[in-house]
This record gives C-alpha cells, structure tokens and sequence, in this order.
C-alpha cells in the first residue's frame, strides 16, 4: 500500500516534470529497496572491512575517483585522474596531484576541500585506530593541500601504479568537521558519526539500524541538481541469499539483491518468474587448490608447514603438481557450483584483460586424465592394491582442506573423485570461514598455518593493477611462526627468478611492459605449480525489471552508480 | 515464602557469576575471530591492528574484568542516568561495544527488543490459547477423532522444523498466492488503520510459524496432565455427587491439571527474549535472535557474552518465578 501511495506520488511528480526536463529529476522516483542478505554493521568502512559496509556506505561517502564497470578510472570529485602525460603524476613517481572540482559540497552544505582529504589520511593513519583500509595508504608520505581545490600526495618510494588512496569504494573521503573529534582510540566512541557519516554522495543516511535496515534519502546538496532519481533508499539486511533472490525475482518486494550465492538451478527457476534478472560482473577473485610445498605431516607436530619440516614429499615433485591439475575437470565444477557467476581459468590474474594471460589455457583448461596417468607413471609413481599410487612408501594421499561453504564442500567431492582417477586419494575436512580465515595464531584451522597438503579458497586483489598481489608469492612472505604466521605466501612458493621479476615489475613504470611482466610473473606460478587455479568467480547480484541504470561493476562498490538508477518507465 | 524467595535471589548472585565467567572463557577459547569475516586483501598486519584496536591484545582476566565493569556498573548507571536525567561522575563511561558495529549493546537490544516481543512473545500467547482448549478436549475425548487429529498435528507441529515450515509458508503465501510480505518491516509504525493492517499482515506468517511450534510443544503437557487427573479418585467422588459434567472437567480437574502446564509455561518465557533465531532469520524479523546469530558468526565477543548473559539472567529468575507460582498454585507446597 506504502509503496504504491509512493509509487503514484512519484509518477504525479514525474508527469509533473515532463514538460521541463528532458529526463527524470531528483527525487521523482519514490523509494529504492535494496536487499542484503548479510546485514550492515556500520557505515564507516574505516572501522569495518567488510565488503557490505563498504557498498552501503559508497552511497553516501565518496573516493575522488572511482572505478567503472570495465575497470577503468573515472573522477568522482575530481576534475581528472593524474598522469604523467598530463603531469598530475611527477615524472619521478614520487608524488601525484588531485584537483577537486569547484562547487562540491558536503550533504549539510560546507563546501568540500582539500582539507578533508588530508584529514581522511590522518583518521586512517592515527594509531590505535584499528582502521580497516590501512593498506590504501601504504607508502603515503604525506598528503598536503597547496591550495583548497588541490591535494598533494608523496610517497615514500616511486609508485609505477599510485591510484590507491582516495580511490575506489575502500577509501572514501570522509568530513572533517564530523570526524574531528574522533581519531583513534576515540573512533569507535563516535556512534553517531559511524552510523550517519555526512558526505558527497547521492544520498544521505536519514536512520541506521545496525544489522538490520537502513534508511537514506536523496542529497539536496548533491552536485548533479537532477540525481539522485530515487526520493529515498531503504537498505535491508539478514536473511540467506536463495530468500533474498526470492524477494527480488519472485515475490518483487525488492528492486535489488546483492550477492546470489545460491545453486545455479534454483536461480535459473527464480528468474522464470519474469519479474527480475541477474547481473553478473567478473573482477580478480578467482577459486584455487593451493598446494603445500612444505611437508604437513602431522607427526612433525608445531614443525609441520614450516621450513623445518622440509619439503613436501610428493608435492615438491613438480609432476605431482601437474598431474593433480591436468586431472581437473574445471567445466564441470563451473557448472555445478557456479553457473553464469564462473569461468573456468588457469590464471591467479584472470582480468582486467590488458593483464590476463592465456598461455597454459591450451593444457591446463582441459582434464587430461591420460596425460596425468602418464606424468605419475613416467615419475615412478606406482598404483598400490588400494588404488592410490605411491613410491618409496610414500603415498600419494592428501589432506584437502577448505572453508565450509555448500559449494566448496561440492567441488571438494568432485575433485576428489576426479583425483582418485589418477590414483590420487584425499581427506575431505572443512573449517567454519570465520576460524579458517581468522587467522588465531592459536587455532590449528587457519589457512595461513595451512596443516593440510591442499587446500582451498578464493582470493583477489583490489583495483585493476596486481603489482602488490602478485609480491605475495615471494619467499619472505612464506607465514611460519617466526613472522606469527603474519605471510601471504600461502603455498610457501619460493623462487628466487621469481622474486627477482616482482622487483622489476615495482620499477617498471609502462604500462605495457607492467602488463608483460605480470602475465610472465601469473604463468610462472601456474606452470610450476604455485596452486591450481579453478574458477574465475564473478559476482552475482539480482534486479528487478522496474530498475533502469544498473552497471554491474566488479571493480568497485556494486553501487557506484546508484545515482543513475531511476524507475524503469 | 518471601524469606524462601530473598534466599533464592541472593544464591542466585554467584551462580550468575560463575555462568559469566563460564560464558567468557568459553567464548574467548572459541577458534573464532573477529577479523574473519573481512575481505582477504587486508592484509595481516592490518587485522593485527584492528584485534589491538578492540582490545583483544589484553591479558583474559583483565578482559574479564573489564567486562564486569562494564556491564555491572557503567551500564545501570547510564541507563540511571537516562531516566532520571541526574548526572553521576563526568558521565564519560566506557560502554560494553559491539565489535562489529562499535556502537553501544545495550542500545542494539533496547532497538531489537520491540519486534522480538511482539513476534515472539505474541506467538506464544497463541501458542498457549490454542493449546490448552485443544489439550482438554483432547485429554477428556481420548482417542476419539479429535483427539487422533490433534495429536498428529501436535506431532507434525513439533517434529517438523521452523526452517520448513517458514520456508514453506512463504513460498505458498508470498510467491505464490502474494497474500504476506515475505520480508518484515522493522520501520513500520502503527498510526493508522492502514498501517495496522500492514503491520497484522507481516506478522501473520512468523507469528502462525511460531504458534504452530510452541502449541504443540504445550498440548502434549495439558493433554498429559488431564489424563493424569481424569483418573483420580475425587474425580469420581465428584461425578459420584452428582457435579455437573462441565463443572467437573472445567473447575475440579483443568485447575489441578494446570499446575504443571504453568511451571512449563513460565520456564519457556525466557525462550521468548532469546527470540526465535531461525525464524526471525527467515523472515528478516532481526529481533534478538537474529543479532545473536549475526554475533556468533561474526565473532562479535561483547554482544555474544552480553546477550547470552541477561538469557541466563532471564532463566535464572524464571526458575524462580515458577517455583514460586507453584507455591501458590498449589496449597500443599510450602517451602518454608
């Protein structure tokens, strides 16, 4: 009834504005109901990482630039995006230089300077502030403002690739004024500011329920007089995601659904209704089996995964590691698992295209059983009675560990069955996200302290450039209990011709030549089988048909661009 | 029976105590964190920061006591404060925060407490209407149709989890029949008609989930104890009178078959405030249930220990309550 009585409103209003406007004005819309299945906690994505918060808040704070649907840089406050060509970037790649667009202004009208930027970088820097986005600032050496519509940005080393600070939905600028009071220690205290930042985006936070619903309405002060389309947002939160594709695609009470993690075939089903629709956008995540180059054995005790304990004994083979890959049907595990939102891939980069490559696709995308068997025999590892090869007493049977998770647990049957064509046996074991990804020193769980032979999880890099994701593999990164298993290195790879071509790639400034050394660098690891790569993963959110404007953007937040959303006519 | 009560409330003091503490240790044993549920590209160092930042860099016992603090002394002073509008110290307290929202808990359960009563505790109070005619019925009609009817729908209604049922009903009644929203409201105010209706409408499916489960738990009780009583000796010392039928079914046996049903009543109140974590999940009712569930995953260590705490809190006087009723319900028992 409510929506209706809004939903006439908005159409009087519209027909109203007909003669004037060639398209719709601000507000003339009614309301926007958007659904998250996990629920938002805060909307100060400085004090919670977490993916959710990040999108809710992107709809009110807002980064200078920001990434668009194909990943590329597009200026949000911001009068261009720096380069050395057009001297925004110092040509010794040691500073850049933002100009912020004359007129912007905060959501309660003060006019929006370089000053709140420097302030942005200060909150998150302070200490005891906990602040989640802290490696957006890495490297920063200072911001400063030479002028009010100008910020400085030094880093402490030459940054080939320095769009990270201040760019994207990570690292958003937030007021000064608000946030004055509320550096470090003192952050968390600031419940009001944390749940109702003031900013520049489309729209302004009007009541915040933690975790369960939040109410915007359209920015008065908002730079484009004619967006936001929608008078007011109510944000929901909790639920699963097959309820939450269900209100959208079935029921219609929502215009739009983050997140789908639900079987391909009952969204297939869902979207017969013919009320909704789904978009799918690929970004960097990509589903791997990492595999442990030291040895696991669990009579090692503490030693096991460490340097101590010495290689792996059948994973330092490198046929092992080959045959275990060839023997994946990754088709099939797309299909069962993931449907639209999977390609198969050999690649720990799979995208932006510029940095993909597709040099192992000719082996490695097809299951090869016949090949696998041969690599194992011609290696002399041979088939016992009980089917599983093995050579000097040493068995080819692994641990496979994973996070818990319908679809893993899925994939971990299907790889399973698939390995033990070549005669290679696996334990299945699965640990709940938040202790496998929690990384508790103490735990035995995690996937850092990796006390499993493969295991596996999806991870990607933020933005479009892999320099920092790709030095994860380099051996002092390897996590061991010297470091409080603090490394990314979670395969424990360690190749000094490696390291030596990631050194390069963080002097190289061309953009071309970066694109060749991270492709050199992605086939190094596939080829000596760092991890076996599965699925690029997409991600999946759904839309109802009467919602005009969505561009599903895996580069940033998913609403980016929410001020272009209107009603469909 | 008021010195039995006061000794009661005072043994309940350590017992409270000691479930705190046992909470507290169990929760900070769990293999779970806090940063577990961020985005893998934050890197480690900056998680280590972020569990400094919440403090999960102190000692265990200092936490503890800490949370002690917190809870026993800065949160009814705040909340006297709130009342009365006096001023005690320079009111600058450190409240218990949730980890995941950084915001007070108390003020997260106080904004819950509302849809939680009224869907739960509501389905409870139907629960409790529809069992007892039902169980009577049932009890003095043994094995007759109604009687067989009523025991398989109590037994469905009790074998029968509410993720099915609620999952069920909405796919009848929101997909199919678009009867229900299948999503509820937490913004909707009652002020006038139209909004009532609205608000009627998205209870009907959690509230009839939930009546459903709670009435055949409590049929099987009063149908029990009515059998029990039935046959009792002053029961056909009555009949033997001459007592009207009605009167002896209604007066003699349902008041002495109620004792028992009032002490199972009374020790399920609790189960209301702890909200119904599957069903307000299915429905996005996010009562009390559904910010317990959200803080176990997310390893939300102050709002677990907080909620799970005043849950104890709540049983622990329940108990009470209903030893005491049965006190008074029933003149034979005294405990003094």
């Amino acid at each position: 009834m409510k929506n209706l009585k809004l939903l006439l409103a908005g159409t009087v209003a519209a027909l109203a504005f007909a003669g004037s406007a060639a398209y719709a004005a601000r507000g003339t819309d009614g309301d926007l109901k958007i659904l998250f299945w996990q629920a938002v906690s805060t909307m100060n994505p400085y004090l919670s990482g977490g993916t959710k918060e990040v999108y809710a808040s992107s709809m009110v704070i807002e980064p200078l630039a920001r990434y668009d649907e194909k990943g590329e840089l597009v200026p949000t406050l911001v009068t261009e995006i720096p380069t050395v060509e057009n001297g925004g970037v110092a040509k010794d790649l040691m500073s850049m230089t933002w100009k912020i667009k004359p007129g912007v202004k905060w959501s309660d009208g003060t006019p929006f300077t370089a000053d709140d930027v420097i302030f942005t970088w200060k909150y998150c820097i302070a200490p005891d502030g906990g602040c989640a986005q802290a490696a957006q600032y890495e490297g920063v050496k200072s911001v400063e403002a030479p002028d009010p519509q100008t910020v400085k940005i030094t880093f402490t080393e030459p940054k080939p690739y320095p769009y990270s600070a201040f760019v994207g939905a990570q690292s958003p600028v937030i007021q000064k004024k608000q946030f004055e009071n509320c550096v470090g220690a003192k952050a968390p205290g600031c419940t009001s500011a944390n749940f109702g930042p003031i900013g520049t985006g489309p729209f302004v936070v009007k009541e915040f329920k933690p975790n369960d619903v939040i109410t915007l309405t359209a920015n008065t002060n908002y730079r484009d007089a004619a967006k936001p389309a929608f008078a007011t947002v109510t944000l929901k939160g909790g639920g699963d995601a097959a309820s939450a594709a269900r209100a959208v695609l079935e029921t219609g009470e929502y215009d739009y659904a983050w997140n789908m993690q639900v079987e391909p075939e009952i969204l297939a089903k869902m979207v017969a209704a013919g009320k909704g629709k789904l978009e799918t956008a690929f970004g960097t995540q990509v589903e791997r089996i990492n595999l442990n180059h030291y040895n696991a054995d669990p009579s090692l005790g503490a030693k096991r995964s460490t340097k101590e304990a010495g290689p792996h004994p059948s994973l330092s083979d490198p046929a092992v590691r080959r045959a275990l890959s060839l023997a994946i049907d990754r088709d099939i595990i797309v299909e069962a698992g993931y449907g639209a939102a999977g390609k198969a891939t050999c690649n720990i980069v799979p995208a932006p295209a510029a940095v993909a490559s597709t040099k192992n696709d000719s082996w490695c995308l097809k299951q090869d059983l016949a090949a696998a068997n041969k690599l194992l025999d011609d290696a002399g590892w041979k088939k016992g009675p009980d089917g599983i090869r093995a050579k000097n007493g040493v068995k080819l049977s692994y641990l496979y560990a994973t996070s818990t998770n319908s679809v893993r647990q899925a994939t971990q049957e299907l790889v399973k069955d698939m390995w033990s064509q070549i005669g290679v046996g696996a334990e299945l074991r699965n640990a709940s996200a938040s202790v496998f990804f929690g990384g508790d020193p103490a735990s035995p769980d995690t996937f850092q302290k990796f006390y499993a032979d493969v295991e596996m999880y999806t991870n990607n890099f933020d933005g479009t450039d892999p320099e920092k994701y790709l030095a994860e593999w380099l051996c002092d990164k390897v996590p061991g209990p010297a470091n409080g298993w603090q490394g990314q290195n979670i395969p424990r790879y360690c190749n000094p011709a490696y390291d030596k071509l990631v050194g390069e790639l963080s002097k190289t400034a061309e953009l071309d030549k970066r694109a060749t050394l991270a492709k050199q660098l992605n086939d190094m690891l596939t080829e000596e089988g760092a991890h076996i790569p599965l699925v690029h993963r997409g991600s999946v959110s759904s839309h109802s048909l009467k919602l005009a404007g969505v561009k599903m953007n895996a580069w940033d937040s998913e609403l980016w661009n929410v001020a272009d959303w209107s009603r469909a006519k | 029976m008021f010195t039995y009560t006061l000794r009661r409330l005072l043994f309940a003091i350590p017992t409270l105590l000691i479930i705190s503490f046992v909470i507290f240790a169990l929760l900070d044993l769990a293999p779970n964190d806090p940063t577990g549920d961020l985005p893998l590209t934050i890197p480690p160092e900056v998680r280590e920061q972020i569990r400094a930042s919440l403090g999960l860099d102190q000692p265990f016992f200092f936490r503890y006591l800490y949370w002690l603090q917190q809870f026993f002394i800065n949160e009814p002073l705040n909340i006297l404060e709130r009342m009365t509008g006096w001023q005690f110290g320079d009111g600058n307290r450190m409240r218990v925060l949730s980890w995941a929202t950084r915001s007070p808990v108390v003020d997260l359960i106080v904004q819950r407490l509302p849809q939680t009563l009224w869907v739960v505790g509501l389905a409870y109070v139907f629960g409790v209407l529809i069992a007892v005619p039902i169980g009577v019925i049932s009890a003095y009609k043994q094995y007759s149709i109604f009687d067989q009817i009523g025991t398989f729908v109590s037994m469905v209604g009790y074998s029968v989890p509410t993720f099915f049922t609620g999952v069920l009903l909405v796919v009848i009644f929101s997909s199919y029949l678009q009867w229900f929203p299948s999503v509820y409201d937490t913004n909707l105010v009652v002020t006038d008609f139209s909004s009532f209706v609205q608000q009627i409408k998205q209870m009907a499916l959690p509230v009839a989930v939930l009546s459903l489960f709670n009435a055949s738990q409590i049929t099987r009780f009063v149908r029990a104890s009515m059998l029990d009583n039935l046959h009792q000796d002053y029961v056909r010392t009555a009949r033997a009178k001459g007592v009207k039928e009605k009167s002896v079914l209604l007066i003699h046996v349902l008041r002495n078959s109620l004792i028992p049903v009032v002490t199972v009543i009374a020790l399920g109140v609790p189960t209301i405030f702890s909200g119904a974590i599957i069903t307000e999940q299915i429905f996005r009712v996010n009562g009390l249930g559904q910010l317990l569930i959200i803080a176990v995953q997310g390893a939300d260590i102050p709002l677990v220990q907080t909620l799970t705490f005043i849950f104890a809190v709540l049983i622990v006087l329940f108990n009470l309550i209903a030893d005491v009723l049965y006190g008074i319900l029933d003149p034979r028992i005294r405990y003094d």
